[in-house]
């Protein structure tokens, strides 16, 4: 018994090398599909054997840390967790949109969530240090829960790439940040109140500028609720607003 | 020449890098931390299942304090770890859970009244106490005598790393982050901060710094077969190691979790077991009572995985296009339980398996998961043979685990650490050994003899190419370095790798841009992950015991009258071709808990001669003093207070007061 032909790809990656002259331009490559092959293997693949320069950002292969948005096949989502085998036997790659490019799928999320974490300061804000030898303080089990809800946001960017506003506006915070500040509202050790998420996201950079396409729910690999997160949010903040 | 000064330097931004700068800014210091990735993106965030801390909120945790985390974790070492760190540990433990609730971690907590749970198979009604509603809870985990191991669903380490992660950044720490440190200044006796490279420019830049911390995380990725991110190669590990003067330690002890999703490696935590799933064969047979009826599925990890290996090899093993695997059965947890408490097993098992693991079995075989060996510091964290060299985490052999870990107590080792090592830091800042003279000759003669390292490569015209040497490597380890390890099999490998080092100062470069260049940094890193990959093959077929997960299948026995020893690793020369290796014994006549019987098995350990009176020492303090408090029992046994940060030293208040 022989084992069925293997399917033959072909991805089109788009490249591109800042500081290098070239114009972006699409390279296709083609390989031979493997069974349960991910786009992390195939991307390795091409790099071990095809074209040992080629960028790409993978750490976890996993789902878990975020590092490998990319289009594919225009649209936002987590390479190591895509089968080729639910793509077609072309198909093409390319990094995600408004973040600085570092070279062909490598983009630069993290400057970007580390400046949009310092604006919207995503820590919990105390006035005093916790006592370390005493009881913990307690919480409801349920309100734990809701809040992970929220903290599993992985910054991988995806949602920014799928946003309209974040396309038009460097400085609108995207569901990444309307999210962050959503989880910190629900979070009673956070000492903010309501006007000082207003201070962060009561504006067109913030919350106000969502035009509500909801890309960014439909891409969220993690499936976040962004819709009922942004929604929640800006119901609060325009609340704060009439005030 | 490009030169930058910190105060302190550290390289890593997991948990335990990130923590330890913490620590250090509070004090008042410049830190600054260097990360090959966004430090959210580290490895830190694949820990799933917990962090054990002795709490004790539940009614399965009730009992539960530090002398209880401290013997299972020693058991769990197989009496290969410091007793000192370990009741350092096991007492920062609870303080470190609770600064991470109020940073924010969103830990799980306890719901009173009635719940059901699945214990050995089996459906249990438990009863949860009004007292402990809303306080943080807990699982079970492979190993321990109670339900200690606390948890964010099954993202813990991804809500631990994003908690500390945003406190760095509310203290203001920068993170310079796509920079890789790819030697340590030093002269022979300090440390004087790092040569780091720039992953996307290729600059190389001198960072000076007082206190230098390495964070690095594991080497997993010295195997084929791991659960281990793409980043984790050792490289903190082989700088200090290419220093010639820090000393690695115990690098033959690697860890190998049992349950890594088949084929691709990815890990699924041990709460799933935890939980109450169990282990299947191919016939449907849950095999773990057959070989160990008492703890089951919650064997401590190195002796599931064995039992596992032993079964696939008695022809039990299911079948695949891949190979042969067993299978994980969580289907009896439900799916409320699973959607709830396991999702990202949920969402790993669909997206690399394509199975709903509610109603669906998991193929899972052993993988590559955890390196107890690391630089080897002492109970400060410092390293040893460098001043000004600290290592905390996995980085690290701080010797917490011995020659096994038990689940839970590595992210949690990752904080602990973190914060009794940033203090420590800050101490030396402040003393007089903190001041650094600067040399900038010094900085120049590394930062050249890195360039020469870096153009031989890029120019040097060689013909091997680096990542068929690399993939040669991994599979070399994971074949002859595994979970059976045997002398002949280990010469081979010793054999080999030496051949695979010979041939990687022949390397051929393709692409010739300056920076960003996969190819390049494939070529040095293989250069030196070899150099790790000789330490743990060297130091397993010398070692001729079984201890932990160092499993001789030609020296079965432990054997605590010639292998109570700590390995230790160093390459003075950097033209010799093996690491040199020498040996710190362990002190059985100041160790709380005597070596003895870790439960599994037969028990024929060949005993220390000390071991004996060691123990009818102990037993007669502890007649000696009935009614003394467990407190000033232990400290009479084993002082270790004043070695922790003096902030750290209270005791811990539990809600049901002190067991």
């Amino acid at each position: 018994m022989s084992a069925p032909t293997p399917r033959r790809l072909t991805i089109h990656i788009l490249r591109s090398a800042p500081g290098d002259d070239a114009t972006p331009h699409f390279e296709a490559f083609r390989i031979d599909e493997s069974e349960g092959m991910t786009l992390f293997i195939a991307l390795n693949e091409i790099r071990a054997n095809l074209d040992p320069s080629l960028q790409f950002d993978f750490v976890c292969r996993a789902g878990i840390c975020g590092s490998c948005g990319m289009l594919i096949n225009g649209r936002p989502g987590l390479a190591c967790s895509t089968l080729t085998h639910d793509l077609g036997t072309e198909f093409t790659l390319a990094p995600l949109p408004v973040f600085a490019v570092i070279g062909d799928l490598s983009v630069d999320t993290g400057r970007w969530m580390r400046a949009m974490s310092e604006r919207l300061e995503t820590w919990i804000h105390a006035t005093t240090d916790a006592d370390l030898d005493a009881v913990e303080p307690r919480m409801e089990p349920a309100l734990a829960e809701a809040i992970y809800e929220a903290d599993r946001c992985i910054e991988c960017g995806c949602c920014i790439a799928a946003c309209g506003t974040a396309q038009m506006r460097p400085d609108f915070v995207g569901a990444v940040g309307l999210n962050k500040i959503a989880r910190f509202r629900l979070d009673p050790r956070d000492e903010r109140e309501d006007a000082d998420h207003y201070a962060l996201v009561g504006n067109d950079d913030g919350v106000f500028g969502c035009m509500t396409l909801l890309g960014c729910h439909d891409v969220c690999p993690k499936g976040l609720s962004l819709r009922s997160q942004i929604a929640y949010l800006r119901r609060g903040m325009a609340a704060q607003g009439l005030r | 020449m490009r030169i930058f000064y910190t105060d302190v330097l550290v390289v890593g931004g997991g948990l335990a890098g990130l923590r330890a700068a913490v620590g250090a800014r509070r004090r008042g210091h410049d830190v600054t931390i260097l990360s090959l990735v966004p430090p959210k993106r580290s490895h830190s965030a694949a820990a799933q299942g917990g962090m054990q801390a002795s709490l004790a909120n539940t009614t399965k945790g009730a009992g539960d304090n530090e002398d209880v985390h401290f013997e299972d974790t020693v058991r769990g070492s197989d009496w290969g770890c410091d007793q000192v760190v370990a009741r350092m540990f096991a007492h920062t433990a609870p303080k470190a859970v609770r600064e991470l609730a109020a940073w924010g971690v969103p830990w799980n907590r306890v719901t009173a009244g009635t719940r059901e749970v699945v214990m050995d198979g089996k459906h249990v009604t438990l009863e949860e106490p009004a007292l402990a509603h809303g306080l943080i809870t807990a699982r079970d985990f492979g190993g321990t005598k109670k339900w200690r191991t606390c948890y964010v669903s099954d993202g813990t380490g991804h809500a631990m790393l994003y908690a500390v992660s945003d406190r760095a950044i509310a203290e203001g720490i920068p993170v310079h982050e796509r920079k890789e440190a790819i030697a340590l200044i030093h002269d022979g006796g300090r440390c004087h901060g790092a040569i780091v490279r720039d992953l996307v420019s290729g600059d190389l830049t001198a960072y000076l710094a007082r206190a230098t911390c390495i964070a690095t995380g594991g080497f997993g990725r010295l195997y084929r077969s791991t659960t281990n991110a793409v980043i984790n190669e050792g490289m903190g590990a082989a700088i200090a190691l290419e220093t010639g003067a820090a000393t690695l330690a115990n690098m033959e002890a690697v860890q190998f979790h049992p349950t890594a999703i088949f084929p691709a490696g990815i890990l699924v935590t041990e709460g799933c077991r935890g939980d109450g799933g169990v282990l299947r064969d191919a016939a449907g047979h849950r095999f773990m009572p057959d070989y160990e009826p008492e703890k089951k599925e919650l064997a401590s990890r190195d002796v599931v995985s064995r039992r596992m290996e032993q079964h696939l090899r008695a022809g039990h093993g299911a079948t695949s296009p891949f190979g042969q695997h067993l299978w994980l059965d969580i289907t009896l947890l439900g799916t409320a339980h699973i959607d709830g408490k396991l999702r990202e097993v949920k969402e790993i098992c669909r997206n690399f398996l394509g199975i709903d693991p509610a109603r669906d079995w998991i193929a899972v075989r052993p993988a590559q998961h955890y390196s107890m060996g690391g630089i080897r510091t002492d109970a400060t964290g410092a390293a040893r043979g460098l001043v000004g060299l600290y290592a905390c985490g996995e980085a690290a052999c701080w010797d917490l685990h011995g020659f096994n870990r038990l689940g839970g107590n590595s992210v949690a080792e990752t904080v602990v650490a973190g914060m009794i090592v940033g203090e420590h830091i800050a101490d030396l800042c402040e003393s007089s050994d903190g001041d650094l003279t600067f040399s900038t000759a010094l900085a120049a003669e590394f930062l050249s003899r890195e360039e020469a390292r870096l153009g031989a490569l890029l120019h040097g015209g060689g013909a091997e190419s680096p990542v068929a040497l690399m993939t040669r490597m991994q599979t070399l380890m994971t074949d002859n370095v595994g979970i059976f390890r045997r002398g002949d099999l280990l010469q081979d490998a010793v054999t080999e790798l030496r051949a695979l080092s010979v041939r990687a100062r022949n390397l051929h470069v393709g692409t010739q841009r300056r920076g960003a260049n996969p190819e390049l940094v494939t070529a040095y890193r293989l250069q030196r992950m070899l150099k790790l990959s000789l330490c743990v093959t060297e130091g397993a077929l010398a070692r001729t015991e079984s201890r932990g997960a160092h499993f001789r299948e030609d020296y079965p026995r432990r054997d605590d009258a010639t292998w109570l020893q700590r390995t230790l690793a160093t390459w003075p020369d950097p033209e010799q071709a093996t690491p040199t290796l020498a040996y710190e014994p362990l002190d059985v006549m100041s160790m709380e808990l005597p070596p003895g019987w870790r439960g599994y098995g037969a028990r024929d350990a060949i005993e220390h001669p000390d071991t004996e009176r060691r123990a009818r020492e102990v037993a007669a303090l502890r007649e000696a003093r009935p009614a003394a408090d467990r407190h000033a029992l232990q400290a009479a046994l084993l002082p270790f207070l004043h070695l922790l940060p003096p902030r750290l030293r209270g005791p811990n208040a539990r809600a049901g007061g002190d067991a």
